[in-house]
């Protein structure tokens, strides 16, 4: 296996005297799909907080493409290919939706050509085209949750992560946005993703990491997971 | 030169008036640090608050610091009329920062030119029969308006702290900072919590604004210079904390005035300012947060 | 606004303005309009902080006093002619709106909020002690008897504030049209996403501090040749924070034209009011009307203005 595109060597993030993430070590191989779960506080969303540089980290380092991006601003590394999607959704609500859009691919797209043909582009794949001049605080949730992949796959990332986008969603659209996951991996990106919707993680993942109270408990092919003991007991408790 | 007594003597009147900072910032602490409202024409309503004192005491003769306390109720209803349209027009589309910014700076402006069209831009004094006295440890002089408003001042936050941890509504207010559905579990609304914390927060003001005429004279604008020493304050406590805010405030006194005997009287607003930069800089979550 | 149809405006209005001065006699005209478009400066500058980029000034006469005092005290050690005034009061304007960004811009927007007011009574405390340019008790300046083409020196200001007016505005302007104005709205609009969008916040918000505080800066440099008499307590008055604050949000944050209109409007009700009713009330109408309008009319008269346009639209 080539090097691996993320590497995360013992990350440890405190709240005061909260323990987030204990040395956590995560590998992400290039154009590998990786789903990470555990319950809920176990610490996923402040690992790729970590990752994607909107927190600092206490302790470890942060290898992306073999650069050590641990200091780095989280601009700089949406800028060198790591994107991400938030759990809650964050649009740019006095803007429309192409324009959402054009913010990452000026900013940190690499594109040479107009941005906004670009734009329309990246709006056509997720079928979004039609909403490209509404406003993007009159969405609905899914409409949302698409954006927020819009905006993240308009950064033109090599590492895109995806935080809980199908969280209560309805069956044909968590089916949607796997779709459009499974469609962005085929082009070559790695994704890690957060869900906790267990039929949707098991189908998409390569490999499976599970977090719980900061710590990873397992790793493995999906099957393993599912049939593991402990992934059972941080789930359901003692 | 510098004698160690006059070191000393600026040191217990920077810890006496601390005191009196304290009972400035607690209404912020409760408002700023546990509700996050910021309210910045919090130091404006304690200066309203001392020219409500002077007015009683000037036509009735009436003990400033009585005036204040009993004036709690009125600045109580004051602050859940406030807190009550702030949360209609802000709070509750998550549009806080920039218009609730606005809106009390806004309030603040309009307290203070109030007080200017009301009572003139003149200083204001009140007399009572200890103002002027003082009592004598050694050389260590304790002026009784420094003294009485401390003790008053100590007196408040200690009822404040009680009544944060002991009573229901008081963990109430606690627990909305920290966890609003926890709160809603619980059985309490979120909003009308805020509501009576806000209340109280703005109630404090009221003594806290007739301690300040006790201390000195008071002129409209005067609350501009106290912006700093509150915010420096409930900063530096940790932003939850009444027994940080309390530490902070003592702290804040001492520094304050020891800068002042030293360089001069017109650096002091200047200290608190810097306290605030240098905490922010380097330990944000102040000396008592998590 | 097409761009050839402002920058046509913007021509006739310095050009109209300017020859304008001699066909009117009335100098009151000059006075007041010299307020008035000093203000439609401090709103401009303002809102490019504000209504731009999300954070709020409170301290916009510290930015306003700065410009005034260094044309103060350049005039009075090298006698410059007042455009190089106006560029180095523009110069330490910026630097100071850089260095107090680049301390509390990490910070909450309201610990940076609290900076501004902290800036202002600190420089005003060092210029209340610096007696090179006066000190408590102000300093006079002296301005020319004849001046160049215009009849007398009122109306030169008058004419500079009016270009100086139409150039800021014109900043504005291209700031909201620009790469950086998208990425300043994005900060506004949500921060945190700002910058996982590859958005270099920072550098962003210092870039839009810095412009606002030298705009603020150049707005007070000819101010001191205005009053000929400056005294801290004046150039530091709590009135320019508030007009800063008060126009953009009661003319629109989120364009050029509101700083526009809210100045435009509310300083020359102004101007009528000193001479109507005491300064006192006319101070209490702007906060009254500030809160107000933060209150009912968020998005200010702009906004107003585009919702009865859409609806009309509709029909």
């Amino acid at each position: 296996m080539s090097r691996p595109i993320l590497e995360c060597q013992g990350i440890s993030k405190r709240f005061g005297g909260f323990t987030a993430l204990d040395t956590v070590a995560v590998e992400v191989a290039e154009g590998e799909r990786l789903g990470l779960i555990g319950p809920n506080g176990s610490g996923k969303t402040t690992l790729i907080n970590c990752i994607s540089g909107a927190l600092p980290c206490d302790g470890g380092r942060i290898l992306f493409q073999g650069e050590d991006v641990t200091r780095i601003a989280g601009y700089r590394r949406t800028r060198l290919g790591i994107a991400r999607s938030f759990q809650i959704p964050k649009p740019f609500r006095s803007m429309s939706v192409l324009e959402n859009v054009a913010i990452p691919l000026e900013y940190a797209g690499r594109g040479g050509g107009d941005v906004a043909d670009e734009a329309r582009e990246i709006l056509r794949t997720m079928g979004m085209d039609g909403l490209a001049d509404s406003n993007a605080g009159s969405l609905t949730q899914i409409e949302l949750r698409k954006l927020e992949l819009a905006r993240a796959m308009a950064a033109r990332p090599a590492l895109l992560i995806s935080d809980e986008a199908m969280a209560g969603l309805s069956g044909n659209e968590v089916d949607e946005i796997l779709d459009i996951l499974m469609r962005v991996n085929a082009g070559g990106v790695a994704i890690i993703m957060i869900e906790h919707i267990m039929r949707a993680v098991m189908r998409f993942s390569e490999r499976v990491v599970v977090l719980d109270a900061g710590r990873k408990i397992a790793e493995g092919a999906p099957e393993a997971i599912q049939s593991n003991p402990d992934v059972e007991r941080a789930y359901l408790g003692e | 030169m510098f004698t160690a007594d006059l070191l000393l003597n600026a040191v217990v009147a920077g810890v006496l008036l601390g005191g009196f900072y304290a009972a400035a910032a607690i209404g912020l602490t409760i408002a700023f640090g546990q509700l996050d409202v910021v309210n910045i024409a919090h130091p404006a309503f304690i200066v309203s608050g001392s020219f409500c004192a002077y007015f009683l005491n000037d036509a009735y003769g009436i003990d400033p610091i009585l005036v204040g306390v009993l004036l709690t109720p009125v600045y109580f209803a004051v602050g859940v009329a406030l807190y009550s349209v702030y949360y209609t027009s802000f709070e509750r589309h998550g549009e806080e920062s920039l218009r609730g910014l606005a809106f009390f700076f806004g309030i603040m402006f309009i307290v203070e030119v109030l007080l200017i069209m009301s009572f003139g831009v003149d200083y204001r004094l009140v007399d009572t029969a200890y103002i002027g006295e003082s009592i004598k440890l050694g050389f260590i002089g304790l002026p009784y308006r420094l003294l009485v408003p401390f003790a008053v001042s100590l007196a408040m936050a200690g009822a404040i702290y009680l009544f944060l941890s002991r009573t229901f509504t008081g963990r109430a207010i606690l627990a909305v900072s920290q966890d609003r559905l926890a709160l809603r579990l619980m059985g309490a609304d979120p909003v009308r919590v805020k509501q009576v914390a806000f209340g109280l927060a703005l109630a404090t003001t009221a003594v806290a604004g007739a301690l300040l005429i006790v201390i000195g004279p008071v002129e409209p604008s005067i609350g501009r210079l106290y912006i700093g020493r509150v915010f420096a304050i409930v900063v530096l406590g940790g932003m939850t904390s009444i027994s940080g805010t309390i530490v902070a405030a003592l702290i804040l006194g001492v520094v304050e005035s020891l800068v002042g005997t030293l360089y001069g009287p017109s650096w002091a607003p200047a200290v608190a300012f810097g306290f605030l930069l240098v905490t922010l800089a380097v330990r944000p979550a102040g000396l008592f947060g998590r | 606004m097409r761009g050839l149809w402002f920058w046509a405006v913007a021509v006739l209005l310095v050009v109209g303005g300017t020859l304008g001065t001699r066909a009117l006699d009335n100098d009151f005209f000059f006075y007041a309009g010299y307020v008035v478009l000093q203000f439609v400066v401090l709103a401009t500058a303002w809102n490019i902080l504000g209504g731009f980029t999300g954070y709020v000034n409170f301290g916009s006469a510290a930015f306003f006093a700065v410009g005034a005092y260094t044309a103060i005290a350049l005039d009075k050690a090298l006698s410059l002619p007042l455009p190089a005034l106006i560029l180095a009061a523009g110069a330490a304007s910026g630097l100071i709106g850089l260095g107090t960004g680049y301390l509390t811009l990490r910070l909450r927007g309201i610990f940076f909020a609290i900076s501004t007011l902290a800036l202002a009574v600190v420089l005003e405390t060092l210029v209340i002690n610096w007696d090179y340019v006066g000190g408590a008790t102000g300093s006079y300046i002296i301005p020319p008897d004849e001046v160049f083409f215009f009849d007398n020196f009122v109306e030169a200001l008058f004419s500079l504030m009016l270009l100086l007016a139409v150039a800021a505005v014109a900043v504005a302007r291209w700031i909201t049209r620009s790469r950086i104005g998208r990425g300043l709205a994005a900060i506004r609009d949500d921060e945190l996403a700002a910058e996982c969008m590859g958005v270099p916040t920072l550098k962003l918000k210092l870039i839009s501090t810095t412009i606002s505080g030298a705009m603020m800066g150049i707005a007070g440099a000819p101010y001191p040749f205005y009053v000929t008499y400056v005294d801290p307590a004046s150039a530091f008055n709590l009135f320019y924070a508030v007009n800063a604050i008060a126009m953009p949000m009661i003319g629109g944050t989120t364009s050029w034209l509101g700083p526009v209109i809210g100045a435009l409007l509310l300083g020359s009700l102004q101007q009528w009011a000193t001479v109507s009713i005491s300064s006192e009330l006319n101070l209490l109408l702007v906060g009254v009307m500030l809160v107000a309008f933060v209150i009912l009319a968020p998005q200010g008269i702009v906004g107003l203005a585009r919702r009865f346009l859409d609806g009309r639209r509709r029909l």
